[in-house]
């Protein structure tokens, strides 16, 4: 496959196995080693570069990027970071101490790079996808407070101007009629979006893949639709795009986002990609299914659309036929009351042990209608039918939801695993529902909003 | 004077410009050959058979080794030998390695290991405290006991007596940078060594025996490691022999690094420990007499596990004085992986225990815990102790520099916590779902090997006649900046600035039998190593200039009675006159005596001390928790580098309260490790540190004729890091009466769990 980008200034044309990582062919190819590997699953951000390209600057995990999703995009790695000189966010590293063993601190200063091009002052949530062993972290965040506001090097513009002439070597289907037609002529192909899962199916699990078709041109599944009613999401949208447009119209979901993978993950990942993996674990379905989303697929120039919990069959099993693919999901752009529950061992870049989704209309202190639904509780995402039945049509106070949480138990019958125990999934899935309750009645619910 | 500076670190440009150099970064030659092990899946048993055919026959592959194809030694133990590097016939924990695949390429030598074929005659494994009781699958000879008066005669005259238990789950390391070795094959059959290792000699030492080679036939070199934390103290022993074994058998140079879930599955983490208790006290709180059951899961191999157990009943009395203390300690052998070095060394968890036992007294008499934590103190220098008690530890050393008093009176004081926990009652009152906790935590750490003679060092220093210094000693680099401190000790020792001094990696040539950098002890002893090669050659440059008179070197001149001259004049004028430009420096810490089997001695050459106040929320829905607030006062003596220790400290709390709170490792019952990668084992995050998080160092000298009056500061403040762990505590038990008996780490999951326990 040939790809062409820009590497720190230089443009280049590359002939590629398509599975190959951005970081093996860095460090390997190009000898280029101040890019690190430290997990090499997306996890820890040694391997973070910074990716420029039409939507501008951000940080991407070298390590479970293929060289073809960066086709007519422009790369700076940290060795090409200082090439005007040292950029701020270096100098304020070395002055506030921020590197002790230091093999961590070429991915940090790729994620601040990023933050400081796009004016971020949130630091921790942009440097949530770099872990730190040695300094506790404090060093780096006054490093990223001091750098605030620095004049960016030239090379950004310079990046910049060469993507606006640059044309890519096209090896991919470039909108949704061609990946149909391609598609359903290859259905045993694999379909590759941002690959923060099918990155891991490469470099964990070492497979190869005779056929795979690259998504990340189809650029109009990474359209979003915001109309009367609702918000349609083409499948291709990243899930930073998924949080700005959420943290407009469903701040819960928004702020369960901001602790979706990473900044580097959410950067690469897809919604289209989380809900098509089938993942019970997956934190986008069941902030979905309470909104009541429908699902759009498409096989050649056949269109469906489904309620999503229907696509959902069993564990490892989704309705989805041979040759057909997610195109989008709409959800309702009104949802005030929906509120979403993420719980994990550490608060950012950590996989639910229980997520879980409430959207409840009550008036008159009556339950009118009520959608709720977990992850991590059963083999797939999943609606809590006897629970939605015990609230519907029953007055809104702690009986009713003692009455849900006894439920639940009927719903559910959540595994034990290295995440949690099936006994402690339940009890916090009803501990959601009774912070759901108290939420309503305005009583602080959330440790995220306490401060010291 | 450069020392005392708060200088960046010596290699931070390098960082950030990702020019710095690890194991991995290093060019190899032509051909180089890439190493992966193929590991055994089941926990225990015997090797029936394996079938390597598919693995050689693999695309890559250019040979496989099993442990009969290995020429010399086969044993990678830092201890006992009982560790091969290639299983024999048995194998001991899943994960272990029983073959090496030797291939072009890293991606090639990883699918070959996968394709091993074996077949094991599987047992049941020995996973849990209580397999291990009831096999009485021991290290050593059963149980170790000291012993300090008579506990059991003083416990049965006890006012109050409270008995309790608590687990202390491990640790990964998670040095960002995996494990890696590069082996480079030399002329005659010699070996030269690349390897990310706190310990280069026992590299060396391991791969001559390897090789069957003198120790002279290896060279080891080690630049900086991506971080240690002690687990690379042993572990980077399997890599390196195997990278000499294959490099020799090839002829090519070979080179290994552990994919992050290798490293995981391979390689031991920090020992797990149950601790029980039986303390009997007054009303005041005050101990009358303890006695402890530290129970440790070793793993499959002895490793550390002796001395890591040992400092762990070293530390059972952490900072208070325990007039009758019984310390009984089990190191049980199971099928994982073998526990081994992690920062701290059985300290923290010995800490843990005696904390758990303040705090449940302090609960037991409705009493503010850090008040029960002061009236157990050792004495101040100079004070008398309580009841006239001798200020000794249960192992019979006096302790002469104890600072905490005056420590914890600045501390509380600063950061409010009488007021803050006040406060907190109140709140706690109003708030049904949010609860606050605040605790205070203050540490005592043991600083020296206890294996008496490690406490040795050397350094190799050289000027050149252009007046730059080369500097070199036998410490490593983790990140803790060992380096840049000991450059400003030289620098100081010739009054030049510290770019005059040349930086080198750690190297057996340069300097040989050194010990582990660990133990805290890096600058301690290479400090003064570094300190006795300088002041070396500076005395022989004086004696030839001054000719008698006084010589001072100071801000890069060298001036004696009306002469004023630049160093580099000076070392110019030296090598005219045929003056040795070089030294070797060596340094043995003094006054130390252990006798290990009596568990008496003076095994410590002093104190480090540090305290801390932590502030927790919980919610008592779901068990989630965050730090809000942390406070520390630390002890570091006369810092060699204010910046650097500060470092420390932060980094140490962060990882001490990660060790404790959302670390969490999981084995299934076949002793398969389901925490193998940062996808499901969750070391702090950036927003996981507090959010306000003060650090002051202590003003002050160490006592003791240290570098510079400074004192050790790696370990010692991982244990700063327990108070979040008793705030925690503190906050489950504003939910009822009962006491929350906390285990560790305090996931959402327990912390549910012990609301749950002091309702009912």
């Amino acid at each position: 496959m040939e790809v062409s980008f820009l590497l720190n200034g230089e443009a280049l044309q590359v002939s590629t196995h398509p599975t190959v990582t951005l970081l093996d062919w860095l460090r390997e190819r190009r000898g280029l080693t101040g890019t690190k590997e430290g997990c090499n699953e997306g996890d820890c951000g040694a391997c973070t570069v910074v990716v420029q390209d039409l939507d501008g600057v951000r940080a991407v995990n070298a390590c479970i990027l293929f060289l073809p999703q960066i086709d007519g995009k422009a790369i700076r790695t940290v060795e090409g970071i200082g090439a005007d000189g040292l950029h701020p966010v270096q100098e304020a590293m070395i002055t506030h101490h921020g590197s002790q063993c230091g093999f961590c601190t070429p991915g940090f200063i790729a994620s601040m790079v990023a933050g400081h091009a796009n004016g971020r002052r949130d630091h921790d949530t942009v440097l949530a996808g770099n872990l730190c062993r040695c300094t506790g972290y404090a060093p780096i965040i006054r490093a990223a407070e001091a750098a605030e506001g620095a004049t960016a090097p030239a090379w950004i513009a310079r990046d910049a101007a060469w993507l606006a002439t640059a044309t890519k070597t096209t090896h991919a289907p470039q909108n949704s009629d061609e990946l149909a037609a391609l598609y359903a002529a290859n259905p045993d192909a694999l379909l590759i979006a941002g690959a923060t899962d099918i990155g891991l199916w490469v470099t964990k699990q070492l497979r190869d893949f005779d056929e795979v078709i690259f998504l990340n041109q189809c650029a109009d599944l990474a359209e979003v639709h915001v109309r009367q009613d609702e918000i349609r999401l083409g499948a291709m949208v990243n899930m930073a795009r998924v949080h700005q447009v959420m943290a407009q119209y469903h701040p819960s979901y928004a702020e369960m986002i901001r602790r979706y993978g990473s900044e580097q993950v959410r950067n690469a990942a897809t919604i289209g990609g989380n809900i098509a993996n089938g993942s019970p674990i997956g934190d986008n379905p069941p902030a979905l299914i309470a909104l009541g989303a429908r699902l759009h697929l498409r096989k050649g120039d056949v269109r469906r659309e489904i309620a999503l919990e229907d696509f959902f069959l069993d564990y490892g099993r989704q309705d989805r036929a041979s040759g057909e693919f997610v195109e989008a999901v709409t959800l309702p752009k009104n949802a005030p009351d929906l509120r979403c529950y993420k719980l994990s061992k550490r608060f950012d870049q950590d996989i639910s042990a229980v997520c879980g989704a409430f959207h409840m209309t009550i008036e008159d202190g009556v339950v009118q209608d009520a959608r709720v639904a977990f992850g991590g509780m059963a083999g797939t995402p999943k609606l809590a039918h006897a629970t939605m039945a015990a609230l519907q049509g029953q007055p809104w106070n702690m009986a009713t939801v003692e009455a849900a949480c006894a439920a639940l138990t009927q719903d559910f019958t959540p595994l034990s695993d290295m995440r949690a125990s099936a006994a402690y999934r339940m009890a916090a899935a009803q501990g959601m529902m009774r912070r759901y309750y108290a939420e309503r009645q305005v009583t602080a619910v959330s440790v995220l909003e306490v401060t010291p | 004077m450069s020392v005392h500076n708060p200088m960046a670190h010596d290699s931070a440009r390098l960082h950030v410009t990702g020019a710095a150099r690890y194991v991995d970064d290093i060019p190899t030659p032509q051909g180089c050959l890439h190493l992966a092990f193929a590991l055994s899946p089941v926990a225990r048993g015997r090797i029936r058979a394996m079938d390597l055919a598919a693995m050689k026959g693999a695309e890559g592959v250019v040979a496989v080794f099993v442990a009969a194809d290995l020429p010399f030694a086969n044993d990678v133990s830092p201890s006992v030998h009982d560790e091969p590097l290639l299983a024999t016939d048995r194998v001991h924990y899943m994960g272990q390695p029983v073959a090496l695949v030797v291939a072009d390429s890293h991606l090639s030598a990883r699918k070959a290991a996968r394709l091993l074929q074996i077949e094991v005659e599987a047992e049941p494994p020995i996973l849990s405290i209580e397999d291990a009781l009831a096999a009485e699958s021991f290290f050593e000879d059963g149980p170790r006991v000291w012993a300090k008066g008579d506990a059991k005669a003083a416990l049965g005259q006890a006012k109050h007596r409270l008995q309790g238990e608590i687990t202390i789950g491990g640790q990964e390391h998670f040095y960002l940078e995996g494990q890696a070795a590069l082996a480079l094959p030399q002329e005659g059959g010699d070996m030269v060594i690349h390897s990310s290792t706190q310990h280069p000699t026992e590299i060396q030492h391991k791969v001559a025996d390897a090789l069957g080679l003198p120790m002279h036939g290896v060279r080891v070199e080690c630049r900086r490691m991506g971080g240690g934390f002690g687990g690379k103290e042993s572990q980077g022993n399997a890599l390196a022999v195997a990278c000499a074994v294959a490099a020799r058998q090839t002829g090519r140079a070979c080179k290994m690094r552990y994919d992050r879930d290798d490293d995981m599955i391979i390689t031991g983490k920090r020992h797990d420990f149950r601790i029980s208790y039986d303390v009997g006290f007054d009303d005041q709180g005050q101990i009358e007499a303890v006695r402890f059951t530290q129970i440790t899961r070793g793993g499959w191999a002895q490793d550390l596990t002796a001395p890591v157990a040992d400092r762990a009943m070293l530390h059972a009395d952490n900072a208070y004085l325990l007039p009758h203390a019984e310390i009984t300690s089990l190191r049980l052998k199971t099928n994982m992986q073998s526990a081994t070095a992690f920062r701290g060394f059985g300290g923290p968890q010995g800490v843990l225990g005696i904390e758990r036992v303040m705090d449940h007294i302090a609960h037991d008499l409705g009493l503010d815990p850090a008040l029960v934590r002061r009236r157990n103190y050792y004495a101040a220098p100079h004070k008398a102790s309580r009841a006239g008690l001798a200020n000794t530890t249960p192992y019979g050393m006096e302790v002469r520099d104890f600072l905490l008093h005056e420590m914890t009176d600045q501390l509380l004081s600063d950061c409010d916590y009488a007021g803050r926990r006040a406060e907190i009652a109140v709140r706690n009152e109003t708030s049904p779902i949010l609860k606050r906790g605040i605790a205070f935590c203050p540490v005592k750490f043991g600083i020296s090997f206890t294996l008496t003679h490690l406490n040795q060092a050397g350094a190799l220093v050289h000027l050149y006649q252009d007046g730059s210094i080369m500097m070199n000693h036998g410490g490593t680099e983790m990140g803790q900046g060992l380096f840049q401190k000991l450059a400003q000790v030289a620098a100081s020792r010739f009054g030049v600035a510290v770019d005059q001094v040349k930086i080198t990696a750690t190297d057996t040539a340069k300097v040989p039998n050194t010990s582990a950098t660990a133990a805290s002890s890096g600058s301690d002893l290479n400090g003064m190593a570094v300190l006795a090669a300088c002041d070396a050659i500076r005395t022989r440059m004086a004696e030839f200039l001054g000719q008698g008179a006084e010589v001072r070197f100071a801000n890069g001149r060298v001036t004696w009675g009306d002469k004023d001259i630049s160093f580099a004049e000076a070392v110019a004028a030296c090598y005219q006159a045929r003056v040795g430009l070089s030294a070797t420096g060596f340094y043995k810490t003094p006054d130390l005596s252990w006798d290990r089997a009596a568990g008496q001695g003076r095994p410590f050459f002093y104190f480090a001390h540090g305290a801390a106040v932590s502030e927790v929320v919980i919610d008592t829905l779901t068990g989630e928790n965050r730090i809000l607030r942390a406070d520390i006062l630390h002890d570091v003596g006369a810092s060699l580098n204010p910046a650097l220790d500060r470092g420390q400290v932060e980094g140490g709390y962060v990882q001490g309260a990660g060790w404790l709170t959302t670390e969490e490792l999981v084995w299934d019952d076949r002793g398969h490790l389901r925490t193998h990668a940062p996808s499901t084992y969750k070391i702090p995050a950036c927003s996981d540190r507090p959010a306000i998080f003060n650090v002051a160092l202590v003003d002050g000298e160490n006592p003791e004729a240290t570098i510079y009056r400074s004192k050790a500061v790696g370990e010692p403040p991982f244990m700063l890091g327990i108070s979040a762990f008793l705030a925690l505590s503190h906050a489950i038990s504003a939910c009822g009466t009962g006491y929350p008996n906390l285990d560790a780490p305090a996931t959402p999951e327990r912390i549910l769990a012990a609301i749950a326990r002091v309702r009912s």
